[in-house]
């Protein structure tokens, strides 16, 4: 009980925190943003073309958005050394990753849920048909993104060049992120649409080992 | 709330160690704090008074020997849980009041009638009448203010205070060290607050080399007198 407890008031002020400074949500958005209408611009892709390279682009633009706001997510933790405070007032340490690692995954989908619409539009693809299951597989991406994000932002908030290692940390973590989710968001806007299940069983398997090893190791990750 | 003299806590450091590389911060230092002691250490910058205190609040791990509490903590009540820490950072968020700040820790130790007993506090420490403005719009006083609230919400049987210096109420001290909490507290030199210890330790390269209990004085402990 104490770890819900304690959970749902650290994601309160998690949530409290940004929407007062909508520092990481500003960012990502405008990033994601910018990648998006540059290449819709440049390439000018037709409804064929969008549908073969668009979910490759889509999850880059995600996956680089996600290293960008989980960079600063225990690094803001370190200013004041409220770290220290929290870990001396929760009765289960793991509360504040998990909150950590719910807040992130919510920021994640929202930017996501924001741009989806505009990506819709200027690559000319449709997306109302197939809606429900592009979340799914967005949300387990996103909680995969999110999991071992959260985490090395953990480890690579107390290195001195974590401005460096948590890109180099990441980005081979997510291949196996990347992969599924690509192929399983191709399917789903291919001319005949369908749910790949193979590659959400694939995504689902990756987001239950990450979320049992950060359980088992995540009161260490907190630890100076 | 458990008044803090009904679950008195001693601390016993047995042979600790704390290296960082191949630097010691803490060598050999074994310590026995008897419930409701209120010891004053002193020493000069990087003598290890932080690491310890650090160590005594279990933010940080020794790299060898034990820390124990006595009584033996269980489960159900960690030691952490008992423990009031204010160190030089202020340890609450800027981004948030001083109410929100005070209500969030209350909430997570799990005090009952939270907003009643971040009320009292934010008057003992007079901020009430500014506890809807955000943290980052104080003064240092005033944030080192919130931050000694915030350590005394729980009313803590230990409690930890790193050159607390500014904003520390030397009767609020004075409360908690008569009602039974255990006290440690890093100081430079004689002050109000130094003139509540019962005894005094000074550590030099992170190791004890004086201590009241070992017949030295505890004014010239503070002072470095004989240094």
């Amino acid at each position: 009980m104490s770890l819900l407890s304690n959970t749902t008031v650290l994601l309160g002020k998690e949530l409290r925190t940004e929407f007062r400074s909508r520092e990481l949500l500003t960012t990502t958005i405008v990033f994601v943003l910018i990648v998006i209408v540059l290449f819709s611009f440049n390439l000018n892709p037709t409804t064929e073309e969008s549908r073969h390279f668009g979910p490759g682009l889509l999850w880059l633009a995600f996956l680089f958005a996600a290293s960008l706001m989980l960079q600063p997510c225990f690094v803001r933790e370190q200013n004041n050394d409220t770290l220290s405070s929290l870990r001396l007032s929760v009765s289960d340490p793991f509360a504040i990753f998990l909150s950590k690692l719910c807040a992130n995954t919510l920021f994640l989908l929202l930017m996501e849920l924001l741009l989806l619409p505009i990506f819709a539009v200027l690559y000319n693809v449709p997306l109302l048909g197939v809606f429900p299951q592009l979340i799914l597989v967005l949300s387990l991406g996103s909680l995969g993104l999110s999991v071992t994000g959260t985490a090395v932002s953990a480890i690579s908030a107390q290195a001195r060049m974590r401005e460096l290692l948590l890109p180099l940390l990441l980005l081979p973590l997510w291949i196996p992120l990347l992969l599924p989710g690509t192929e399983a968001t191709a399917a789903l806007l291919s001319e005949d649409p369908v749910l790949r299940w193979d590659w959400i069983a694939i995504l689902l398997v990756f987001d239950i080992i990450f979320l049992t090893a950060v359980w088992l190791f995540g009161e260490y990750l907190l630890e100076e | 709330m458990t008044p803090a003299g009904a679950r008195r806590i001693g601390l016993r450091l047995e042979n600790i160690d704390k290296r960082y590389g191949g630097l010691y911060a803490l060598r050999r230092v074994s310590l026995e704090i008897a419930p409701g002691e209120c010891v004053a250490l002193a020493g000069r910058n990087g003598s290890g008074k932080t690491t310890l205190l650090r160590i005594a609040a279990q933010l940080v791990r020794p790299s060898a020997g034990k820390l124990t509490f006595s009584p033996a903590q269980t489960e159900a009540a960690p030691a952490t849980k008992n423990t009031g820490f204010v160190a030089h950072a202020t340890m609450v968020y800027d981004e948030l009041t001083a109410e929100e700040n005070l209500l969030l820790f209350a909430r997570l130790l799990e005090i009952p009638e939270p907003a009643q007993r971040v009320e009292s506090l934010l008057r003992d420490v007079g901020l009430f009448e500014r506890r809807d403005s955000l943290v980052r719009t104080f003064s240092r006083g005033m944030r080192q203010r919130v931050a000694i609230a915030r350590a005394l919400l729980h009313e803590p049987s230990v409690l930890l205070l790193d050159e607390p210096g500014t904003g520390l109420d030397p009767q609020g001290v004075r409360r908690l060290r008569d009602a039974g909490s255990t006290i440690l507290m890093s100081l430079h030199g004689e002050s109000e607050i130094s003139a509540l210890a019962t005894r005094a330790i000074r550590l030099d390269a992170g190791a004890v080399v004086a201590d009241t209990q070992s017949g030295g004085n505890l004014r010239s402990i503070l002072t470095f007198a004989d240094a």
